[in-house]
């Protein structure tokens, strides 16, 4: 089960041509600087853009194939779209609202009681869309558009038009969303936070095209894109809880083909979970230091490297998986840090985050 | 001044009110067919639908009064084909000043409608559409009920407007008490006879109460309703 997504389409100023295909499951990140394309490729999946040449298909059902002619209409798709701004029908109350999409269908496995108790909106039922704060809205426009019950979820910046806290109250409700729910989701967003914490998949764009896709640990950790070049790039990895050490205070986590040192978790053991390493945070080293109050000396090989200005991108590959680490030209000439070079990448416990499960 | 109205100039004022009623309840559903498709739909007449809409605005009353007598006059392209098909006849009836209030009031109402319906977010719309409403059932559930303040003020504006139509009426409908005179036209009446301007005045008191109340009403709804919408 695959999505697949082709289009081009010419705009007054602008020209996307974007191609990609990710698994038809869980959450697929579009992220990418404004005017990329991410928005296109969100309005034509939704049918709400006629792109010159477009195929896009969920599984086995073809939306649009303009190629074959085929072209469903967006009240036939059964695609689920949150806007940035909620637009709720102002004239009806939240409970209607709800069920606007759910009575237009002839049934499905999304349950009323069920998308209410998971979005906790209950409360919410009998109000007015412009009584709700902007959070409370966008849950509701979310429950509308689950309720419709979509083949594919589709999430054009959910969170954009919300101050730090009302997404703080959201971002539970998403990953809740996620585990909940077996919906593949299209997801827009610029925030590396939002990435890091809901994408399986990765898209990028960049100025009308993808520049790569692929699951979200392997791509993020590239240094050769801007992803990875960023100011506060970080390489995701997808572990698995080791082990607690109580006594040591310090839980052991696995994943990526290495061992990770972190503080204790509550999380028990078996468990998935998933840490960011910020760049900045990794040392480089050519053998293992001594006496010294780190946990984490990983062994790895130098991939590949990208020069900034003044500091330099080292991607570090793992057995399973890749760290990078931001580091100066000058330590890259004494470690002789070339492609092909064996390094320790020296991580405090501390400067791993822990992303919940 | 004396204001006991005859039985006489009760009936007028009854008709005028019958008269508007039926010029509107018919004359309203069309307009709001108009207005949606002047909004939504760029087609090659457009300009022309939209211009022949706006007709009556810029006719003399009269003018327009005696394009119906052609058009639905009992020898007329229309009007001998409603005789021949349902036997009925709009010169010099209730009817027919019905029709003449309903066209000289149809620029009014699309206008009104037009911009009521130009102001729904079409981002609602498109909302409706990933939600599975068809065409159709947007304009039902999200289209006029958020256009709904602009068509209600519209339908009550043409309806006092109505009130005071005169030379279309006259034209097509004639000046006869009891089936065609309204209050404008009683008023004309009363003030052809010598020694009629106190029963033209009671009449003209009646004719600004009315349009008072209307346009009174008109405000009131508007706010109500957009209010119950939340805005």
């Amino acid at each position: 089960m695959t999505l697949s997504v082709a289009l081009s389409h010419a705009f007054a100023s602008t020209h996307i041509n974007v191609a990609f295909e990710v698994p038809a499951a869980g959450v697929t990140v579009l992220f990418g600087p404004s005017g990329a394309g991410k928005s296109t490729i969100i309005n034509a999946a939704a049918g709400l853009l006629r792109p010159d040449r477009c195929r896009i298909a969920v599984g086995g059902d073809v939306l649009v194939d303009t190629e074959a002619g085929i072209w469903l209409p967006p009240e036939k798709r059964r695609i689920g779209l949150v806007f940035q701004d909620s637009r709720l029908f102002p004239h009806m109350s939240v409970e209607t609202n709800l069920r606007y999409g759910l009575r237009r269908v002839a049934g499905g496995p999304i349950a009323f009681g069920d998308v209410v108790d998971l979005l906790g909106i209950s409360a919410l039922l009998k109000r007015r869309p412009h009584t709700l704060s902007g959070g409370e809205r966008q849950r509701v426009a979310i429950g509308r558009a689950l309720l419709a019950q979509p083949r594919l979820l589709l999430m054009d910046e959910p969170l954009a038009s919300l101050d730090a806290t009302r997404k703080a109250e959201i971002m539970p409700f998403l990953t809740r969303l996620k585990s909940a729910l077996d919906l593949p989701v299209i997801y827009v967003t610029h925030s590396l936070d939002e990435l890091a914490r809901l994408a399986d998949s990765l898209v990028l764009l960049e100025a009308g095209s993808v520049t790569a896709f692929g699951p979200v640990a392997e791509v993020a950790a590239r240094a050769d894109l801007a992803l990875g070049q960023r100011e506060d790039a970080g390489a995701l990895v997808e572990c698995v809880v080791d082990a607690h050490d109580t006594v040591r205070v310090l839980s052991l986590l696995r994943g990526g083909g290495a061992m990770f040192w972190v503080p204790l978790m509550d999380t028990p053991v078996g468990v998935a979970c998933r840490i960011r390493i910020p760049a900045r945070e990794v040392i480089l080293a050519s053998e293992p230091p001594r006496g010294i109050s780190l946990h984490n000396i990983i062994a790895g090989v130098v991939r590949r490297t990208a020069v900034d200005r003044r500091t330099v991108m080292v991607e570090l590959a793992l057995p399973d998986g890749a760290l990078l680490a931001r580091v100066t030209p000058d330590a890259v000439a004494r470690l002789a840090l070339l492609p092909g070079a064996p390094a320790l990448a020296l991580i405090k416990s501390t400067s791993i985050e822990v992303i919940g499960h | 001044m004396n204001f006991s109205l005859s039985p006489e100039e009760w009936e007028a004022v009854w008709l005028t009110l019958g008269v508007a009623a039926r010029a509107v309840g018919f004359g309203l559903p069309v307009a709001v067919v108009v207005a949606w498709v002047l909004v939504r739909y760029r087609f090659p007449g457009r300009p022309i639908l939209n211009a022949l809409v706006h007709l009556p605005m810029v006719l003399p009353p009269v003018v327009t009064g005696w394009l119906l007598l052609i058009l639905f006059g009992v020898r007329g392209p229309l009007g001998a084909l409603l005789f021949d098909l349902f036997g009925i006849r709009l010169v010099f009836t209730t009817a027919g000043a019905a029709l003449a209030c309903a066209v000289m009031t149809f620029p009014v109402m699309v206008r009104s409608i037009r911009l009521s319906l130009e102001a729904v977010d079409p981002r609602l719309e498109h909302a409706a559409r990933t939600l599975g409403a068809s065409t159709l059932d947007r304009l039902i559930t999200v289209t006029l009920p958020l256009a709904s303040p602009g068509i209600l003020v519209g339908a009550v504006v043409a309806y006092a407007t109505c009130l005071g139509e005169f030379g279309a009426v006259i034209t097509f409908a004639a000046n006869i008490p009891g089936q065609t005179q309204t209050l404008p036209l009683a008023i004309y009446a009363a003030l052809q006879v010598p020694g009629g301007e106190a029963k033209a005045a009671e009449l003209s008191m009646v004719s600004l109460t009315l349009a008072l109340i209307g346009l009174l009403l008109s405000e009131w709804l508007n706010k109500r309703l957009n209010l119950l919408l939340g805005r």
